[in-house]
């Protein structure tokens, strides 16, 4: 369905995408995961014709190059950062976006109470938090009702609550049968909302795989955090020692750096040594 | 997977007049809310009042009509604010989106440049006609009610072509805004450019005339290739029918061209809308990054 061959984007001398192929199947959802400037925006700007590019894109069987318009009507686009349109308050900002598609004022009516923006729609967009503005990009992006989705890093600026929010609506459009393509550098995300993920760095793919393979095929390592009853740290870290990981105590516990799949070996043998859990964290 | 969602019918690419017409409402809209119109549209009818009052009957102002020597003094005003105001607005319209991501949200939707571009310059052109006429039409309301009668079509020409010099400018901005990456770039490029076309164009071709004993046909061309200079030449014609204040390049003028003048000058300000528009319109139409 969304077919993306040889792309390569340039910017002067830098390429921020090289020799990208991507093959997405109606009703898939994939992500783009890697670091700040891996060039996943930049496959994004590509497919909504925002940016120039080599190669070739097509959406449907329609090339994006020369019938950007067509393309664009099948697709909703969540930007990263909505900091703009200030001034409009939310209502206006959904009914200019409706009338561009062509869409009347009752569809409106109905994303604003499917995304929870009922009680906020008389604001101004700069009156709205993070996370109601990411929900407002939602709903300009599904006013057409569009069978796929783009979503740029869509919960890069939003705290804990709003995160979960938005991606509670999100799992729901998933499940709508939509074609998801989310571009996030959070691996937690990616695991939520995908059935495929494309790991990218300098603008080229270097790993692509399930979502709950990824952090195993990247090699990445996380910190468990876990919080112990009174006196017990130091009985942990001599038992976490003895098996190999590496270990240290801070203020409330010990930190232990484990594998992407190797948290629960931790926690064995913790629990085998007799040193109890009160709680635990993943950082990454 | 679950089942897949249905396909819409899929868009033409030509271009359409409603998408025109929903950006050039936003543009209205924007330009209803910014204190920056507000601010230019006061200030021009503040001083046109001021311009207006002074040159009623009984006033020191000698030369003209009523509406005659409000006019004059109009054009002196428009010449000065209105390429600065449709400069900067014109000048920022693209880039300040640019900056914001507000075009790149634009250019999100089934929209095109081509229906993207105009529908801006439509909008700022109608939110440009609302300031000049509003200034034009504040003045010569007061002018009437105090008892001037005289020239009020003349007067009504020069609001129409401060109108298209105001455009003209839009056009001058829109391209500016094509080649700069900053809304601050931009507005900066363009109050350098109304400086060049207001101030140092005028003193430039004076200058140059002086230093290089230009002959007057030279002099002549030299002021109409000055969008601002073009205007104004058009507009004493529409008042007074003569440019007998241009001395021998106004004479020159006159006898070169005869009945014929008032309608070159008119083209040279119709070209200066239409050359600028057109090529910012192509430059942003080809499809540069956003």
């Amino acid at each position: 369905m969304i077919s993306i061959s040889n792309l390569t984007k340039r910017y002067g001398k830098a390429t921020v995408v090289d020799d990208f192929n991507l093959t997405i199947e109606q009703g898939e959802s994939v992500a783009m995961w890697g670091p700040n400037g891996a060039g996943k925006t930049t496959v994004v700007r590509c497919l909504l014709g925002l940016v120039t590019y080599d190669g070739d894109i097509t959406v449907n069987g329609i090339d994006a190059r020369r019938r950007g318009k067509a393309v664009r009507s099948l697709l909703g686009y969540v930007p990263q950062e909505l900091s703009f349109y200030d001034a409009m308050k939310v209502v206006d900002l959904l009914d200019y976006s409706a009338e561009l598609r062509r869409i009347g004022p009752e569809r409106v009516d109905e994303v604003i109470e499917t995304v929870g923006l009922t009680d906020h729609i008389n604001k101004r967009v700069s009156e709205l938090s993070g996370g109601l503005k990411q929900r407002l990009g939602i709903a300009s992006a599904l006013l057409p009702d569009p069978p796929i989705l783009l979503l740029d890093e869509p919960t890069s600026n939003l705290d804990a609550r709003a995160r979960d929010h938005a991606i509670g609506i999100l799992e729901g459009l998933r499940h709508e049968g939509r074609t998801l393509i989310v571009t996030s550098h959070h691996i937690e995300e990616v695991g939520m909302l995908v059935d495929r993920v494309v790991a990218m760095e300098q603008g080229k793919i270097t790993v692509e795989c399930d979502p709950t393979e990824l952090a195993e095929e990247l090699g990445l390592r996380a910190w468990l955090h876990l919080i112990l009853s009174n006196g017990s740290a130091p009985k942990a870290l001599d038992a976490l020692r003895t098996e190999g990981f590496e270990a240290k105590m801070n203020a409330r516990g010990v930190l232990v750096e484990v594998s992407a799949q190797g948290k629960g070996e931790a926690v064995a043998t913790l629990q085998r040594a007799g040193v109890v859990i009160d709680d635990l964290e993943v950082w990454r | 997977m679950t089942a897949t969602h249905p396909m819409p019918p899929v868009t033409s690419e030509r271009p359409e007049f409603r998408l025109i017409r929903a950006v050039a409402k936003k543009e209205i809209a924007d330009a209803v809310r910014s204190k920056w119109f507000w601010l230019w549209a006061g200030a021009f009818a503040v001083l046109a009042v001021i311009l207006a009052s002074s040159a009623l009957p009984g006033s020191q102002v000698a030369g003209y009509g009523s509406f005659g020597k409000t006019a004059a003094s109009l054009v002196a005003l428009a010449q000065i604010i209105i390429p600065l105001m449709g400069l900067t607005l014109g000048a920022y319209s693209l880039a300040g989106q640019r900056e914001s991501g507000a075009l790149r949200f634009l250019l999100s939707h089934p929209i095109s440049r081509t229906e993207a571009f105009w529908g801006t310059y439509i909008g700022l052109a109608a939110a440009l006609f609302a300031t000049v006429f509003g200034g034009f039409g504040i003045a010569g309301v007061l002018t009437a009610i105090q008892g001037g009668s005289a020239d009020a079509s003349s007067f009504v020409r020069i609001a129409i072509l401060s109108w298209f010099l105001a455009i003209s400018m839009l056009g001058v901005g829109l391209l500016v805004s094509t080649f700069t990456k900053s809304g601050s770039s931009a507005i900066g490029t363009s109050i350098f450019l109304w400086l060049g076309l207001v101030f140092l164009g005028d003193l430039g071709v004076m200058g140059t005339a002086v230093a290089t004993n230009l002959p007057v046909s030279a002099l002549f061309i030299s002021a109409v290739f000055n969008p601002v200079e073009a205007f104004r030449l058009a507009a004493l014609t529409a008042f007074d029918g003569s440019l007998d204040v241009l001395g021998p390049a106004g004479q020159y003028a006159v006898d070169t061209f005869g009945d014929r003048l008032d309608v070159m000058l008119l083209g040279v300000v119709v070209l200066w809308v239409v050359v600028p528009t057109s090529l910012a319109w192509w430059r942003f139409a080809r499809g540069g990054d956003v």
